[in-house]
């Protein structure tokens, strides 16, 4: 069967010389050697800035008085590919429910962000955040206590039908 | 000035030994970080900066870390000759710099010292057979490895190094015709007097010079016993810890010889360009700084100063070697092995080889002309000048270096030039993926 091959046009071989094209590139690095623009970033001096889009570990966002956003509503567990939310709600005196457990395995959670588009009360959102390092694997289980307690900022551009988001 | 006593000199001999080791010691330590971070600012990086202000303390961390590395020996080695390998390696790179003279004589009130350990009458051929002996080292560590890659590595070392020994030897005929002497006090003399440096004089010599140091030191683009991408690491695969530290330091310390001997050689080694105040030589046992028109010794007056001044020349000059030495290599990618000795063989032998010939007869008809000082040097570096640019312009010039390309025939177009290539090309409807077909940007091959 033939095969058709692309052969590649290569420079004009009545220009090759090896030691004008070496010193031609040595120019090249030298040039780059006095460059003094470096693109390594001094971490954790300086720091990276993220896109507004970032998608991170979540927050829960908190009441005045305290209390998480959320109400319990069961979007997120449903929506979420991974599998990763656990929410057992209830509901107080005054019939406004809340969560009872609400547990996010960040191992799992693959960032997509399904769970902060769907909630209906903006209550959990992905955040602008990537330095989660822990001592030991159980740490990665964020309950509501921890979620809450999340103080980086949250992605701002997560609604799809803002154009800046696209 | 007069000469040491036999005492002092022999005290004073211990004192530069142990300062002349323990500073290039420290050198090659410190152009392991200068290799790490130029190669990092070449790529836009910024290198390791974290040990110590701009990762000054580096090389002491990486020592360390080595030492404390497990040591280990391959089951199917050669104990005697895997353990006696990176001492052989060692013991060339370091004894070379003995012969290398690095600042104009230090008077004390003893006599003026000598700015070299050991002022050999056989200067240069001392480097040339100890540099030799470098092979044994990299052949034995290959061999006794007894591992295929690190095998590969050696036997490639000692191929490239003996190729190439040819015509860095060929190279340095020059240098000896120009200053009739190969002690290389006497060879930085000469340029002294000749008022210029043999880098102008000599200039086709100087390059072929550093082309073949390169391949003498194992650096890229010569790399050929290392060949991360092919060997493994060549030679040294098998060796861990400070065995394989050894090593390192003995590639360094052939830079840094080479570096100091290019200095020498060609760039008027320590003296200082246009000053004739260092101008300083033993003869008949005092120390000199010219002949007057009548003939007469002029005394030299050494100073501290000047021996200081004169080292800070010599440090520079070694430095953009080293410099040089890192840039290419981070510049260039490595040759074929193929390539490596088509060059050595079929270009540097034939090239060093004519510019001797031509050089000799250059020196030989100014000498019956009577022709001395200036215009002796402007008429060689004249002479020179036109080789190197024939070297450069017409020699290498769209040489086809590979041997992957081949006509429809099968035969190789290796080593021809391009005018020869270019019609066996056009006639075969270019079924090679070779530079140039100007019709074949698509080409039909049969039976994939």
């Amino acid at each position: 069967m033939a095969a058709t091959v692309k052969v590649m046009r290569r420079p004009d071989p009545e220009e090759v010389s090896y030691l004008r094209s070496a010193l031609k590139g040595m120019a090249l690095t030298f040039r780059h050697m006095v460059r003094p623009e470096k693109v390594t970033v001094q971490y954790p001096e300086e720091r990276p800035e993220l896109s507004p889009r970032w998608r991170g570990t979540h927050v829960m966002e908190v009441h005045a008085d305290g209390r998480p956003k959320c109400v319990a509503c069961g979007l997120c567990p449903t929506v979420c590919p991974a599998n990763c939310i656990r929410l057992v709600g209830g509901e107080d005196d005054n019939g406004n429910r809340y969560p009872i457990v609400y547990e996010i395995d960040e191992f799992r959670c693959i960032f997509c962000g399904m769970c902060q588009e769907v909630c209906p009360v903006e209550a959990i959102h992905v955040g602008v955040h990537f330095e989660n390092a822990e001592y030991s694997r159980d740490r990665f289980v964020y309950d509501l206590d921890r979620l809450m307690e999340q103080d980086h900022p949250s992605t701002l551009l997560w609604d799809p039908s803002d154009p800046r988001s696209e | 000035m007069h000469e040491l006593s036999s005492t002092a000199f022999v005290i004073s001999s211990f004192i530069k030994v142990f300062l002349v080791f323990s500073v290039s010691l420290l050198v090659v330590a410190y152009m392991t970080l200068a290799e790490r971070r130029i190669s990092a600012f070449i790529q836009d990086r910024r290198g390791p900066n974290r040990v110590g202000p701009s990762g000054l303390l580096q090389p002491i961390a990486d020592g360390i870390k080595n030492f404390a590395k497990e040591e280990t020996m391959p089951a199917t080695a050669n104990r005697r000759f895997f353990v006696l390998a990176p001492a052989l390696a060692i013991f060339p790179a370091v004894a070379t710099f003995a012969v290398i003279p690095f600042a104009a004589p230090l008077p004390t009130p003893w006599g003026a010292v000598d700015m070299v350990v050991a002022d050999l009458p056989i200067g240069i051929l001392y480097i040339l057979a100890l540099s030799s002996l470098g092979v044994y080292g990299l052949f034995l560590a290959g061999w006794s490895s007894n591992n295929k890659y690190a095998f590969l590595g050696g036997l490639r070392s000692s191929a490239q190094m003996v190729s190439y020994e040819v015509a860095l030897g060929l190279s340095l005929i020059p240098v000896f015709m120009l200053a009739g002497n190969v002690t290389l006090t006497e060879i930085v003399w000469q340029q002294q007097q000749l008022g210029f440096w043999y880098a102008l004089p000599l200039s086709l010599a100087f390059i072929l010079f550093v082309i073949s140091a390169f391949a003498e030191t194992n650096r890229l683009p010569f790399d050929m016993p290392e060949a991360e991408s092919e060997l493994v690491t060549g030679y040294h695969t098998e060796y861990s810890s400070m065995k394989f530290s050894m090593f390192f330091i003995a590639e360094y310390s052939h830079i840094l010889t080479a570096s100091a001997l290019m200095a020498t050689l060609f760039l008027g080694g320590w003296s200082i360009p246009f000053w004739s105040g260092d101008h300083m030589f033993w003869h008949e046992g005092m120390l000199i700084a010219g002949f007057t028109a009548a003939g007469e010794a002029i005394p030299a007056a050494p100073a501290i100063w000047k021996t200081l001044l004169t080292f800070l020349a010599f440090a520079l000059k070694t430095a953009f070697f080293i410099l040089v030495f890192i840039w290419v290599r981070w510049t260039l990618p490595r040759f074929r092995y193929d390539q490596v000795m088509h060059l050595g063989w079929k270009v540097m032998l034939p090239v060093s080889l004519g510019y001797v010939m031509a050089l000799a007869a250059t020196i030989l008809v100014l000498d019956q002309l009577g022709v001395e000082g200036f215009l002796f040097g402007a008429v060689l570096t004249a002479v020179s000048g036109l080789a190197t640019l024939l070297f450069v312009f017409v020699l290498d010039r769209g040489r086809i270096m590979g041997g992957a390309a081949a006509d429809s025939e099968g035969r190789p177009l290796q080593g021809l030039s391009v005018r020869e290539v270019r019609p066996i090309l056009a006639g075969a409807g270019a079924t090679s993926g070779l530079p140039g077909g100007s019709d074949s940007e698509i080409a039909r091959k049969e039976g994939m």
